[in-house]
């Protein structure tokens, strides 16, 4: 007996109202850069995935954060609305918290520090290295951006090489352009 | 090993079919779709607290068959029981499942094997790894407990 939508959508609502959920997700259709999976915790953004293979992102978040994990539209409303308005150059900082407890103590330090690049502006991965205490550690600082899992709210499009190539970035170089020409840090 | 607990959404999509259908045939439409939220509400309360992944669909199954009973007595103040078992083509197996979810590991899998699928106690001694007499004193241990249970 297929489920019907009504009754599917008002489980989800009141699953999340009864703060029952160690994550709620939604997946994002048509943003500028494609789509998104997005989660997040009672205390933040706790995904932001491009291309989501949605089965293992369930499981990863499972992992990480409980296994309390459903699609539920409400609770990513907001940061929903903060990425649209985002998106349509309206917003230069976003005011949802990420929510990064469960990343390793090195990386939540280059996070944090992440964090502080503001809109439009960028800065290198040795100079990012340098600020979160570890000067030599360029190259892991470009590993922490790849494995960052809130990307967009936090901001890794905006660290490139010190020579002023892009470098990389894992959602691709081409979301990272169409974001840094979006924030007018390139041409 | 353990089977894993899957993210909850994964074991939703799974069951929700099939719990909206057992509710449907013992409630009706009507109240099955509150009954349907109310079961799976149950299930995210204590989801976190499972210890391994197996038998969920048991799980479900068990709260959802509480849900009717909880149902049946809220209209039926006298206390009145209602016959559990149905008339339609479900396996035996499928309504063994959740009556037997509060036995023991080894006397649930007895029962289920020997009545709800007609395994022979040789089979079922095979399957738990044990003999065939230590699978008919499970097996009977079982039915024993089924029935204090539920006189």
């Amino acid at each position: 007996m297929t489920v019907p939508t009504p009754l599917d959508e008002r489980f989800r609502a009141a699953a999340a109202a009864e703060g029952l959920l160690d994550v709620a997700y939604d997946v994002l259709e048509d943003t500028p850069v494609g789509t998104l999976l997005v989660g997040v915790t009672d205390h933040g953004v706790c995904r932001i995935s491009y291309d989501p293979d949605p089965e293992r992102e369930l499981e990863e978040l499972g992992r990480l954060h409980g296994p309390r994990v459903l699609r539920s539209a409400r609770p990513v409303d907001r940061l929903r609305r903060e990425l649209d308005e985002y998106f349509a150059g309206r917003r230069r900082h976003f005011d949802l918290e990420p929510d990064i407890r469960v990343v390793p103590e090195f990386n939540r330090r280059v996070l944090e520090e992440l964090s502080r690049v503001d809109y439009g502006e960028t800065t290198t991965y040795g100079a990012l290295a340098a600020k979160s205490g570890s000067p030599h550690a360029a190259r892991a600082v470009g590993t922490v951006m790849n494995r960052n899992p809130v990307p967009i709210v936090l901001p890794c499009h905006r660290v490139i090489g010190a020579n002023g190539k892009l470098v990389g970035y894992g959602g691709g170089l081409d979301r990272k352009i169409l974001l840094l020409r979006l924030e007018g840090a390139i041409l | 090993m353990t089977v894993a607990i899957p993210p909850f959404e994964t074991f939703y999509e799974r069951h929700r079919e099939e719990v909206l259908a057992f509710l449907g045939r013992r409630l009706g439409r009507e109240r099955a779709e509150d009954a349907f939220q109310e079961t799976f509400l149950r299930a995210l309360r204590a989801y976190h607290r499972l210890e391994h992944g197996e038998h969920l669909r048991s799980w479900i199954l068990t709260i959802a068959s509480r849900i009717v009973l909880d149902d049946y007595r809220r209209r039926r103040p006298t206390g009145e029981m209602p016959e559990l078992t149905t008339t339609d083509e479900r396996p035996a197996f499928e309504e063994l499942a959740p009556l037997t979810d509060g036995l023991p590991q080894r006397e649930r899998a007895a029962v289920v094997l020997r009545y709800g699928y007609g395994l022979s106690y040789d089979e079922i001694g095979a399957a738990l790894g044990s003999t065939g007499s230590a699978a008919r004193q499970a097996a009977s241990a079982g039915v024993r407990r089924l029935r204090k249970e539920h006189a």
